[in-house]
C-alpha cells in the first residue's frame, strides 16, 4: 500500500461515515510498489541486484539462506555455487541457462500444495511476476552479483537527457533521465518565497523572518539564490539544525532510561556537536571523535567530550540487576547503534542468531560487539548509583568556577601555610604536663584539654577524629613513627588542646570557609560523561540466542568479512574500527551518510530504508545517483585548485549541492498524472511536502511570536508542562517550568526524560531516544491538533504575536490581518483568504467586547510581559486570530 | 456500532479479522510489580508446615536469582497466612483476602502455569505487554489498534490509566506503538486534570469560539488544498475536526453523573476518587461500551519485598470489589460476551521469603510460575489450567508462556498471531516474536 493511496482510501472511509480513528501519513511505506521501469518485456535484462535479489531474500532465504540452523533441506540459495550443487538424489536446484531442468523452478510452479515452494504456511507466494523473474534470470545464465550496497560505490557516467536546459547539476542529470524514461516531466521552479522558506526550515530549522524575505525578493542579482544558500549554511542556527538530527541517532537523553530513570548531565557533548556542525567538522573526524575520541594520541578535552556519544546509551540503577546482563545490553545497543547510523545495517538480527538475510554471522556480529568491551562501566556488584553522576566523568569548568577555584585554593593554601608555621611553632612549645606522672585514670578522663596523653587514652576508641589520625592512634606512641606521631600530636594541637585551639580559630574558621567555598564550586561545575579504556576489555563471546548467560565461542574483535576489510596495521581498538569505517573503501559509510542528508531535504532518502540498506531494504530508486555523491562526499575529484568541492567528508558542500540542484527547487504542488505513474513520488518529479518535526513546531510558532530565544548550546531547559504528567509514573520527579528566555528556547533543548517524554514531544512523533532511531514517522492526528491549539506554550505564543502585530505590525486593521498572515505562512493572503480572517476575527472580537473577563483570562496566558497598553478585548481577540493562523498547514508544512 | 474499521484493508497481510472474533475488546486489569500467586490464588498448604526451613535444593534448582536474595545468604520457605477456600460451581481456590470476587467466581478461568523469562520488572513487564524483553517493540494494545482500527470515532483505540501506590514507574514506552504508525500508541488517560492532554482549551477561549477558530482553519486549509492537492491537508482537516468533537466527546465519557447510585456502589466508596483503581474500572466499562479497543489498567504497588501480607492485604483491598463489579456490571450490560478481561501482573513471587523470616518479610520476584485471570468473550469459564509443585515454585506439566497468553488473545479477537505482522528493520514483526501458541483449554 502506498502512502498516498493509503491517505486517499482512508478519504474515502471518512466521507462514507465509517468509523476510524486516526488517518496518517506513513513516511515507510511496508510495501514497496515497483519502480516504473522494472523490466516487463522479454528482451530486458533481468537485473540480479535490482530483481532477483529482493525476492530471493524476502521469500527464500528465512530457510534458504546464511543461517545455518534454520537452513531446509540442505539448500542453500544465497550462493551460486551452493545453488548450483545437486543435493542427494535431487537435481540441482538450480542449472543455468536451463529453467525448465532447476529444481527450483520445478518446485515453484508445481500444483501440489506439499510441493509448492515458498511453502503455504509462511503466507509468501510467489506472484507470477516473481516466478517469471526466476525463470528468465536461470535462462539468462543465472549469475550471481554481491549485493549492491557491499560493493564499493563508484562514479557513474552522467546519463544523457533530452531536456538540458533543466540541468543545474549533476544531481539533475540523473534525476530527469529517469522522469523522461518514465514519461514525466519536472515541476516547474517554486516561487521565491516558497524557495527561502524551504531553504531556512530544511538547513536552520527555522521559519525565515520578513526581512530576510524581503531581502531575498529584492536580490536581482544572479547569484542570489546561492547566495542565500550559503547564508543558510553559515548561520549558527545551522549546527543547531544539523545536531537536533543528530541527537536521535545518537540516542541523547537527559536521563538514564531505565527503572527510576535519574538525571544525568550530557549537553557539553550536545553542545560540542552543535559547534561541530557550524564549524563544518569532516563527517570522517566528527565520526572518529565520537566513536573513539578518548583513544586518539594526546585527547584533549574536546576528543574526551565527543566519546560521549558512547555513553548515551542508557543505563541501569536497579538494585536487583546483574550488572553483567546491562553491560551486555549497553554494547549491544553500542553495536546496533554502529550498525543502524554508520552501516545502514540490521545488525540487531544478528544478536540472537546468523543474520536470515545479510551475510552477517552471528559470530561477526560479537566481532564487532567486542571492539566496545572495553568500555569503562559505572556499576559493579552491590553497589548503588541511584541518581549519581556516572563515571568515567569530565569535569568542565567554566571559566569563572575555574579562576575562582585558582583564586580559593591559593587562598587556601596560604592559610594551611600559616596554620603549619603556627603548629610547629606550638609543638615546639608544648610539654605534656603529665607525662612521666601517674594520675588516676578517672582524673585523666578529664583533663583531654591539656593532656595529649589522656585524649589519647580516649580518642583511641571514638570515631570522632579522620582516618589518617584514628589509625595512627592505633599504635602505641612509642611504636609510631615521626610522621605518625606529628600527625597525631597536629590534630591534637588543632582540634583538641584548650588554649592552642583557641589561638587558631581565626585561622581555622578561614580554613573551614575556603574548604567549603571550594567543594561548593566543585559540585556545581559541569561534567559529562566520557568513553573511557579499560586496560584489559572485557572478554567477548557469541551469545547463544543472545542471552548473557548462554556464553558461546569466545570472540576476537574483528568486522564481517563482506565488507572491505580492516586497514592493515590499525590498532585493534575502537580507533581501528573508525579507521575502517571511515575508509574510503568502505562500501556503506559514505552511502547511508549522504542518503540521509538526502532525506533531510527531501522528507525521504534516495533509499528509504535509512537505517536498512541490507538485501531486506529499499532498493535505491537512483542507484546512479546515490553512488555518484557518496563517491564525491567520500572522495572529491581533485579540481585543482583550493575551491572548498575538494574537500574530503564535506557536509555543507554536500548540502549545497543538493539545494543548488534545480531537483531540490521543483514546486511542491502535487500533480494527479505523475501520482498515477508514482505515487510515492520516488522519481522526484516535484519536491515533496510534509509536516515538520515536534521542535519544529515549536521552534517556528516561537519564531513567529517573535519570543524564540536565540541561546545556543548550554544545559537542558523544561518548558512548560501538565502538571500531573508525573502522577502515577514516579512522584519523585520534579519538573520545574523555566523562567524568562530560558522558557522560550529551541525544542532541541528541553529536557528529555527519556522514560516519560513530554506530551507533546510524543504526540508529534519524537522518539523517546531510549535508542537509536534514524527516521521518524509523521502523522496527523486529533491528538496533534489539541497540542497545537491548546499547548500554553502555543497559547502564549498566540498571545505575544497579537502584542507583536498591534504593537511593531501596520495601524491599518486590514494590513494587521495580512501581516499576520504573511509572518506566520511567509505570503501575502490572497482576497478570500483575507476575507476568512476577517470574518473569524470579528466573530472573536464580538465574543470578548461582549464577555471582557474571558478576554483578561486569554491575554494573561503564560508568563512572557503583557503590554498593559493594549486594550484587552482586542488583544484577546487577536490572541485567537494568532492561534488560527499558527495552526494552519502551510504554518506546520515544509512546502 | 459501525462495523470494524477498514483500515484493516491498508494493512497487507491483515484482514478485517483472519476468522469470527469472540471478543471485540480486551480490557488488561494489570497488577504491576507482580503479585503473589502463592498468597492469592494458588494454595500451598506446605509453606506454613515449613516455615523458616531452607527450601530443598530439588525444588530450587539452578534458576536465576536477584541479586537481592543471592546476597541474603538463604532461601527459607516463607508461610502465608492467608487460608484458602473453594468458591463457586468450579471449586476455585481463593484465599480469603478476596471478599467480593467469588459472587463472579463462575466467570473465571485460571491459568497456573504461566511464565515468563526476564527477572527484573522493566524487562518482565516490556514482556508482557510486547512479547519480547527489550524495548522498542509495539504493545500488544497497539497491535490490536493497528490490526483492527476504532469502533469509535471520537476515541482512540488503545487507553490507558493508572493507579495505586507507587512501587515501579510505568514508563510511556509500555504502551507505546514502536514502529508501527504512531496513531496507535496508547493513550494515557489522565485521572486529574485534562484526561487527554491539551483537551481543554485555554482559560478564556469558549467552547462555541474554538469552534469557530478550528472552523477558520479549516476554510483555509481547505483553500490552500483546492491550490497544491496534498491529500495529507484532508487528513488534517480531519483531524482538526476529530479534536473538536473529542473536545465534548471525553468529558462526557469521564463524567459519571449519568451512573445510577446502584451501580457506583457496586464499585464501592473509592468509586468517588478519580484516582483510584475503582473509578478507573468503571470507566473501562463506559470506554469499551463507545468501542474502545483495548483498555489497559496500570494498578501498580504489588512488588512486596517487604511486609508481604500488608502489602498484599491492602492491594487486594483496592481492586476487589471494583473486579467483582465490573464483571457483574459488563454481564448485566450483555458487553461481557464481546469483552474480555484480563487480569494479572508481570510475574509472581518466590516462596521463599526475603528479609528475616521472624519480621516483616518479603517475596523475591519469581518469573518461573504465576496465576492470571481470565473472563468473557469467548472464554470457556471455570478452568483451572496447569500446576506448580508443592511450593508453587516450579511448574508440573504443560507451561504457558507469555507468548502463549498473547496468541490466545489474539486468537479472541479473530486473529492469528502468526498472520498479523508488520515490515520493519527487513524483517515481519509480530507480537509473539517467533514463538506463542494458542491455549485450547481456555476457550469456549
Amino acid at each position: 500500500m502506498t502512502r498516498r493511496s493509503v491517505v486517499w482510501m482512508l478519504v474515502g472511509v471518512c466521507v462514507a461515515g465509517a468509523s476510524i480513528w486516526y488517518a496518517r501519513e506513513l513516511t515507510l511505506s511496508t510495501s514497496v510498489p515497483p519502480l516504473p521501469e522494472k523490466p516487463s518485456a522479454n528482451s530486458v535484462a533481468v537485473d540480479f541486484k535490482r530483481d532477483i535479489l529482493p525476492i530471493l531474500s524476502g521469500k527464500c532465504y528465512s530457510c534458504h539462506g546464511p543461517d545455518q540452523t534454520a537452513r531446509k533441506g540442505g539448500l542453500r540459495l544465497d550462493q551460486r555455487d551452493a545453488a548450483l550443487k545437486p543435493i542427494g538424489w535431487s537435481a540441482p536446484a538450480i542449472v543455468p541457462g536451463k529453467s525448465a531442468d532447476s529444481e527450483v523452478i520445478r518446485r515453484i510452479l508445481s500444483d501440489d500444495d506439499d510441493e509448492r515452494m515458498p511453502p503455504k504456511k509462511t503466507g509468501k507466494p510467489l506472484t507470477d511476476a516473481e516466478k517469471d523473474l526466476l525463470q528468465r534470470w536461470i535462462d539468462q545464465g543465472a549469475e550471481y552479483q554481491l549485493h549492491w550496497a557491499f560493493v564499493k560505490p563508484e562514479r557513474a557516467k552522467l546519463p544523457v537527457v533530452k531536456d538540458k536546459a533543466w540541468v543545474k547539476n549533476e544531481i539533475d542529470a540523473f534525476v530527469l533521465a529517469k522522469l523522461e524514461a518514465a514519461g514525466l516531466a519536472p515541476a516547474p521552479q517554486a516561487d521565491r518565497v516558497t524557495l527561502i522558506r524551504r531553504l531556512s526550515l530544511d538547513l536552520r530549522g527555522l521559519p525565515p523572518t520578513l526581512g530576510e524575505i524581503d531581502a531575498f525578493l529584492a536580490d536581482d542579482s544572479r547569484d542570489a539564490y546561492e547566495k542565500l544558500v550559503n547564508r543558510m549554511l553559515d548561520s549558527p542556527r545551522y549546527g543547531e539544525k544539523m545536531a537536533l538530527l543528530w541527537l536521535d541517532l545518537a540516542r541523547f537523553g537527559d536521563t538514564s532510561g531505565y527503572h527510576q530513570d535519574s538525571t544525568r548531565q550530557m549537553y557539553l557533548w550536545r553542545d560540542w556537536v552543535i559547534n561541530a556542525f557550524n564549524q563544518n567538522m569532516p563527517f570522517d573526524q566528527f565520526t572518529i571523535m565520537q566513536l573513539a575520541g578518548d583513544l586518539l594520541p594526546n585527547a584533549g578535552d574536546q576528543q574526551k567530550i565527543a566519546s560521549g556519544f558512547n555513553r548515551n546509551t542508557r543505563f541501569n540503577e536497579e538494585g536487583g540487576v546483574d550488572p553483567e546482563e546491562y553491560v551486555i545490553r549497553y554494547n549491544i545497543d553500542r553495536t546496533n547503534t554502529l550498525g543502524q547510523v554508520w552501516l545502514g545495517l540490521t545488525l540487531g538480527c544478528a544478536e540472537c542468531h546468523t543474520h536470515k538475510y545479510d551475510p552477517i554471522s552471528h559470530k561477526e556480529y560479537y566481532q564487532l560487539f567486542a571492539y566496545f568491551t572495553g568500555i569503562t562501566e559505572p556499576m559493579v556488584e552491590g553497589e548503588s548509583v541511584h541518581g549519581r553522576p556516572l563515571p568515567p566523568l569530565l569535569m568542565v569548568p567554566t571559566p569563572e568556577q575555574a579562576k575562582a577555584l585558582t583564586n580559593l585554593r591559593k587562598d587556601l593554601a596560604h592559610v594551611e601555610e600559616v596554620i603549619a608555621k603556627e603548629l610547629q611553632r606550638y609543638s615546639a612549645a608544648y610539654k605534656d604536663p603529665y607525662e612521666s606522672k601517674t594520675v588516676p585514670e578517672i582524673v585523666l578522663l578529664n583533663l583531654y584539654l591539656k593532656s595529649q596523653l589522656a585524649w589519647e587514652a580516649q580518642a583511641k576508641d571514638s570515631l570522632k577524629p579522620p582516618t589518617p589520625v584514628r589509625d595512627a592512634l592505633q599504635i602505641e606512641p612509642a611504636k609510631r613513627d615521626a610522621t605518625k606521631n606529628k600527625v597525631v600530636r597536629d590534630y591534637y594541637l588543632r582540634k583538641v588542646h584548650a588554649e592552642f585551639r583557641k589561638e587558631l580559630a581565626p585561622f581555622e574558621e578561614d580554613y573551614e570557609d575556603f574548604t567549603r567555598k571550594i567543594r561548593q564550586i566543585e559540585n556545581a561545575i559541569p561534567y559529562t560523561l566520557i568513553s573511557e579504556e579499560m586496560a584489559i576489555p572485557r572478554h567477548a563471546h557469541v551469545l547463544i540466542r543472545g542471552d548473557f548467560l548462554q556464553k558461546g565461542e569466545r570472540v576476537e574483535r574483528g568486522v564481517p568479512a563482506v565488507l572491505s576489510p580492516l586497514p592493515k596495521d590499525g590498532p585493534k581498538n575502537r580507533l581501528g574500527l573508525v579507521r575502517w569505517l571511515v575508509s574510503p573503501e568502505h562500501p556503506l559509510t559514505g552511502r547511508v551518510t549522504v542518503n540521509r542528508l538526502w532525506a533531510q531535504m527531501f522528507g525521504t532518502g534516495l533509499v528509504r530504508t535509512l537505517g536498512d540498506f541490507g538485501s531486506q531494504g529499499d532498493y535505491p530508486s537512483h542507484p546512479e545517483l546515490l553512488d555518484w555523491l557518496a563517491a564525491e562526499f567520500v572522495l572529491p575529484r581533485p579540481t585543482g585548485n583550493a575551491s572548498p568541492g575538494n574537500s574530503a567528508w564535506d557536509v555543507k558542500v554536500l548540502l549545497r549541492t543538493i539545494a543548488l540542484s534545480a531537483t531540490y527547487q521543483q514546486s511542491s504542488i502535487y500533480l494527479h498524472d505523475s501520482a498515477k505513474i508514482d505515487p510515492l513520488n520516488r522519481l522526484l518529479s516535484h519536491s515533496p511536502r510534509h509536516r515538520l518535526s515536534a521542535e519544529e513546531i515549536r521552534d517556528s510558532a516561537l519564531a513567529i511570536a517573535g519570543v524564540l530565544s536565540n541561546k545556543i548550546g548550554g544545559p537542558s531547559f523544561m518548558p512548560y508542562q501538565p502538571s500531573d504528567f508525573y502522577k502515577f509514573k514516579n512522584e519523585a520527579w520534579v519538573w520545574t517550568s523555566s523562567d524568562g528566555d530560558d522558557q522560550y528556547r529551541r525544542g532541541m533543548y528541553v529536557f528529555w526524560r527519556r522514560t516519560a517524554l513530554h506530551p507533546m514531544f510524543v504526540t508529534l512523533d519524537a522518539p523517546t531516544r531510549e535508542e537509536c532511531v534514524v527516521s521518524r514517522p509523521r502523522t496527523n492526528t486529533p491528538l496533534g491538533a489539541l497540542v497545537t491549539l491548546n499547548d500554553p506554550t502555543f497559547v502564549e505564543a498566540a498571545r505575544v504575536f497579537a502584542q507583536r502585530i498591534l504593537t511593531q505590525g501596520p495601524k491599518e486593521h486590514d494590513a494587521r490581518l495580512a501581516f499576520a498572515f504573511r509572518t506566520a505562512t511567509c505570503r501575502a493572503p490572497s482576497e478570500t483568504e483575507l476575507k476568512i480572517l476577517r470574518h473569524r476575527f470579528e466573530q472573536q472580537r464580538a465574543r470578548f467586547a461582549a464577555d471582557p473577563d474571558a478576554a483578561s483570562r486569554l491575554v494573561n496566558a503564560g508568563q512572557y510581559a503583557r503590554d498593559a497598553s493594549l486594550e484587552v478585548s482586542e488583544l484577546a481577540a487577536w490572541t485567537t486570530l494568532c492561534n488560527l493562523v499558527l495552526n494552519l498547514d502551510e504554518v506546520l508544512t515544509r512546502e | 456500532m459501525a462495523a470494524v474499521a477498514s483500515l484493516l484493508d491498508a494493512q497487507p497481510g491483515v484482514g478485517r479479522t483472519h476468522f469470527p472474533a469472540k471478543a471485540k475488546n480486551v480490557i488488561f486489569l494489570f497488577m504491576g510489580g507482580g503479585p503473589s500467586h502463592v498468597d492469592l490464588f494458588d494454595p500451598k498448604p506446605i509453606l506454613r508446615h515449613r516455615h523458616g526451613e531452607e527450601m530443598p535444593p530439588s525444588i530450587l534448582g539452578t534458576q536465576r536469582v536477584t541479586l537481592m536474595t543471592r546476597n541474603q545468604g538463604h532461601f527459607k520457605t516463607a508461610s502465608t497466612p492467608f487460608r484458602f477456600r473453594k468458591v463457586g460451581q468450579a471449586g476455585h481456590d481463593m484465599s480469603d483476602l478476596w471478599v467480593h470476587l467469588p459472587q463472579v467466581a463462575d466467570e473465571l478461568t485460571f491459568i497456573r502455569s504461566l511464565h515468563t523469562e526476564p527477572i527484573n520488572h522493566d524487562p518482565a513487564v516490556t514482556l508482557m505487554q510486547t512479547g519480547r524483553p527489550e524495548s522498542g517493540l509495539p504493545a500488544m494494545g497497539s497491535w490490536l489498534s493497528y490490526g483492527l482500527g476504532s469502533e469509535n470515532r471520537d476515541l482512540p483505540a488503545y487507553i490507558v490509566m493508572m493507579s495505586g501506590t507507587f512501587d515501579q514507574p510505568i514508563t510511556t514506552r509500555y504502551f507505546h506503538s514502536g514502529f508501527l504508525p504512531s496513531q496507535h500508541q496508547g493513550v494515557h488517560f489522565q485521572a486529574a486534570g485534562d484526561p487527554v492532554f491539551y483537551l481543554s482549551n485555554p482559560a478564556g477561549i469558549a467552547p462555541a469560539a474554538r469552534g469557530e477558530i478550528v472552523a477558520g482553519i479549516n476554510d483555509l486549509n481547505r483553500l490552500r488544498h483546492a491550490q497544491v492537492h496534498d491529500p495529507e491537508i484532508e487528513t488534517r482537516i480531519n483531524a482538526f475536526e476529530l479534536a473538536f468533537r473529542m473536545q465534548t466527546s471525553v468529558p462526557e465519557l469521564m463524567n459519571i453523573r449519568d451512573e445510577t447510585q446502584a451501580t457506583l456502589d457496586r464499585y464501592g466508596p473509592d468509586v468517588n476518587n478519580p484516582s483510584t483503581f475503582a473509578r478507573q474500572a468503571l470507566l473501562a466499562r463506559r470506554l469499551v461500551e463507545r468501542g474502545v479497543r483495548f483498555v489497559q489498567l496500570f494498578h501498580r504497588g504489588w512488588d512486596a519485598h517487604s511486609s508481604v501480607i500488608a502489602h498484599t492485604r491492602r492491594q487486594v483491598r483496592d481492586v476487589d470489589q471494583p473486579i467483582a463489579a465490573l464483571i457483574r456490571d459488563l454481564k448485566t450490560r450483555g458487553l461481557l460476551d464481546s469483552t474480555l478481561v484480563i487480569w494479572g501482573g508481570e510475574f509472581g513471587r518466590t516462596a521463599y521469603g526475603q528479609g528475616d523470616l521472624s519480621g516483616e518479610f518479603g517475596r523475591d520476584h519469581h518469573p518461573r510460575c504465576f496465576t492470571c485471570f481470565l473472563a468473557g468473550g469467548g472464554i470457556k469459564p471455570g478452568v483451572v489450567l496447569g500446576a506448580t509443585d508443592e511450593f508453587g515454585y516450579n511448574i508440573v506439566g504443560p507451561k504457558i508462556h507469555v507468548n502463549d497468553l498473547h496468541a490466545t488473545i489474539l486468537h479472541l479477537l479473530g486473529i492469528d498471531h502468526l498472520r498479523l505482522t508488520y515490515r520493519h528493520a527487513g524483517r515481519d514483526f509480530r507480537l509473539t516474536d517467533v514463538a506463542g501458541e494458542v491455549v485450547p483449554e481456555v476457550l469456549a
